[in-house]
């Protein structure tokens, strides 16, 4: 047994002995959960374009959880103080790294090429920390979408919903004719995202107050009781099984035509275009009626780790691949997402792609661009998951409207404590 | 002569005292990994649960049983609390008297024993992510059994607890006891098998009916092997995790969440590592009173005897 534990040691040894080995200077080791088929395609941009450079790509994926197993595995780098080049990240986690003192500084860089001029300042707040540039943004997500089978609408009257009473008229419609009005999957983080929509159909300042600035007047106030009886009508058009359903398989319905409709963000569109199905023609996308001129966006960005001097140049060569116009565009039409900086000509986008690069730029120009809650960029994760578990509760029928409210306010107090 | 005796012992000294020593050598290593790995970590955790640490471990801040206080105000650790009360009260007691039940119908001497015994065994043999998977689509009204009931035409069947959050635990108990309880089975097989004969043929003379030898003898007799069965069954429905994560992943809303889901979500989820800390720690509590007053009788009674 000792012998075999003598060689154990020695193995694991030799083991750690190859982890901590020098990487080469012109390598970046990144940290990913884009495994998905059009997800590893739109990176497979990035790769092939710094192998170009002569920049070799060590590809550490870690699939699963929205990016929650990705996370635990960079704890455990980080820790052992061995953390990968760059890491894919959303929002808050970018923040709640930077507060660790552990990562890198893309300034030069981000100087050099005039990120601050192209870059929204409501991305710039997360890529940015204590006025040094920390992470590269990919992309940007918007949330407040609605993808609406064009057949089942034509069969509801045509129009797209413009008003709040306008959808429900077309999802009673919907109803009528027998299919399930929403296709929706019940999951908190998917509740979350219409909840998301609801609440900035009540105004961009309701939203701003209640969502980002937390303040507990707007959280416990009569309109956020509103948005929660406007979720609790929504409920009804959902279908009895959509309990614990993915985000894709309900994307699948509104496709098939057993659902009418669907609120999520913009990677529901990579589902659409797989199935073969065209904007305007098969599906149309509309932003939640009352929510046109605002967007709840989320963005993936890779932020970047302190690094020795010579990988450093590695670095900063990705972080610039990452903002080079060709790359947003090329990456961002295969993502179905819109490309972080404003001044990327949209020609190779699609009509929806088309709509949300303008959506964009308007909500950017007019300050009304605000960080998703359901997607961890208005508020750090204990706060977004004390939510969650409100929302999702509410939704369940666990609680009412009023009784709802009140939990939200309270449950955000406590995660704020 | 008595020179050549002292050179024995001389002899036999060093290699007493190795053989002395010896276990206590070999045994070291694997003592000090536990003592570093299960002991240190669950002191290390236990420093945790009193620090602020958010992200990372951060033993700067400080924060004294705040995080036991937020833990108890939590209504998602209330909510775990009770599903683990239903969970853990059902499953040992359906899984002990399933395994019972099905341990005696074997033990009377049936044809095909050996083919049976391993059917009933085999669920053990995946893992509970595998079953609860199973478990899942089964029970998925849209796909599962309901389904194919309305398929054969059973129109008006329905059973949709999966997606009910009142009643979405109890199915969770059942995929758990369809798992488990052929082992329970096996340890009660192995009980009965080892039973006096003497006593039952002393019994069957004073003409005792079979009802009665079970119940007054035989399952008298088991007791050990509830107390093992208890136990065994206990700590896995404190650590029910992956069950639940492959079925419901805690919904529908937070309706199925356990202690182990608590620690796992505050923990890696939310950043809250301290709270999480502080879950583990009650949950480690929890079983150190199953665990030990089982092993104080288990030694005390060893000490009688």
């Amino acid at each position: 047994m000792l012998r075999k534990l003598l060689i154990g040691t020695m193995l694991s040894g030799a083991l750690t002995a190859g982890y901590a080995a020098p990487s080469f200077a012109d390598e970046v080791e990144v940290l990913h959960w884009w495994t998905s088929g059009g997800e590893a395609a739109a990176l497979d941009v990035l790769k092939k374009k710094l192998e170009s450079q002569g920049v070799t790509w060590k590809d550490m994926p870690v699939a699963g959880g929205g990016g929650e197993a990705a996370m635990t595995a960079l704890r455990a780098r980080v820790t052992a103080g061995d953390p990968p080049t760059a890491v894919q990240a959303l929002g808050f986690d970018i923040t709640d790294w930077a507060k660790q003192g552990v990562v890198g500084d893309l300034t030069d860089i981000a100087t050099k090429e005039g990120w601050d001029k192209v870059i929204p300042a409501a991305l710039q707040q997360f890529s940015k920390y204590d006025g040094k540039w920390i992470a590269a943004p990919v992309n940007v997500h918007s949330t407040n979408w609605i993808w609406i089978n064009k057949k089942a609408l034509d069969a509801a009257g045509g129009k797209a919903p413009e008003t709040w009473d306008e959808l429900i008229a077309v999802l009673d419609k919907m109803k009528a004719n027998g299919i399930s009005p929403i296709g929706h999957g019940g999951q908190a983080w998917q509740d979350a995202t219409i909840f998301d929509a609801v609440v900035l159909a009540e105004g961009t300042d309701f939203y701003k107050q209640s969502m980002i600035d937390l303040d507990p007047a707007a959280l416990n106030s009569d309109k956020m009781v509103e948005v929660f009886d406007h979720m609790a009508k929504l409920r009804e058009y959902v279908d009895a099984d959509f309990s614990g359903r993915d985000w894709n398989l309900a994307s699948a319905m509104v496709i098939e035509g057993k659902a009418g409709m669907q609120f999520m963000g913009d990677w529901a569109k990579g589902e659409f275009l797989k199935a073969g199905q065209k904007p305007g023609v098969d599906f149309v996308c509309i932003r939640f009626p009352g929510t046109q001129g605002a967007v709840t966006f989320n963005s993936d960005q890779f932020m970047m780790f302190k690094v020795g001097d010579a990988e450093k140049k590695a670095q900063d060569l990705m972080a610039s691949d990452i903002e080079s116009p060709d790359f947003q565009s090329a990456f961002n039409v295969v993502k179905g997402s819109a490309p972080a900086r404003t001044d990327v000509p949209n020609t190779a986008f699609d009509d929806c792609g088309k709509k949300a690069i303008a959506d964009l730029a308007e909500a950017d120009k007019n300050g009304k661009l605000f960080g998703s809650m359901a997607h961890g960029h208005a508020n750090p994760a204990a706060v977004k998951n004390a939510m969650y578990d409100v929302i999702t509760r509410h939704f369940n029928g666990e609680m009412d409207s009023k009784a709802a409210a009140a939990a939200l306010a309270e449950a955000v107090a406590a995660a704020k404590g | 002569m008595a020179m050549t005796t002292t050179a024995q012992t001389a002899a036999k000294n060093p290699r007493a005292t190795l053989q002395d020593w010896l276990p206590k050598l070999v045994l070291a290593p694997s003592f000090a990994l536990i003592l570093l790995f299960v002991y240190g970590f669950i002191l290390f955790t236990a420093v945790l649960s009193f620090t602020g640490s958010k992200l990372l471990p951060d033993f700067s801040a400080w924060v004294g049983f705040n995080n036991y206080v937020r833990l108890f105000n939590h209504p998602n650790w209330i909510t775990s609390l009770k599903n683990l009360a239903i969970f853990s009260f059902l499953y040992i007691v359906i899984c002990s008297v399933l395994g019972l039940g099905l341990a005696i119908l074997l033990d009377q001497k049936i044809r095909g024993e050996g083919v049976l015994r391993p059917i009933y065994l085999y669920p053990m043999a995946l893992s509970f992510i595998v079953t609860g998977v199973a478990w899942k689509w089964f029970l998925d009204p849209g796909i599962g059994l309901e389904h194919v009931m309305h398929l054969w035409g059973w129109e008006s069947f329905s059973f949709r607890w999966i997606k009910d959050g009142k009643m979405a635990i109890y199915t969770i108990v059942i995929a758990a006891i369809w798992q488990s309880s052929g082992f329970v089975m096996a340890m009660f097989l192995a009980g009965l098998r080892g039973v006096d004969n003497e006593v039952i043929k002393a019994a069957q003379i004073d003409g005792a009916s079979t009802i009665t030898i079970y119940r007054r003898i035989i399952i008298p007799l088991m007791r050990p092997v509830f107390l093992s069965a208890f136990v065994v069954l206990a700590h896995l429905a404190i650590k029910s995790y992956d069950l639940v994560v492959a079925m419901t992943d805690g919904g529908p809303g937070t309706a199925t969440w356990t202690p182990a889901l608590f620690m796992q979500k505050f923990t890696f989820g939310r950043n809250e590592m301290g709270m999480g800390a502080s879950s583990a720690i009650i949950m480690m509590i929890m079983i150190f009173s199953i665990i030990v007053p089982y092993l104080y009788s288990e030694l005390g009674g060893g000490k009688k005897q």
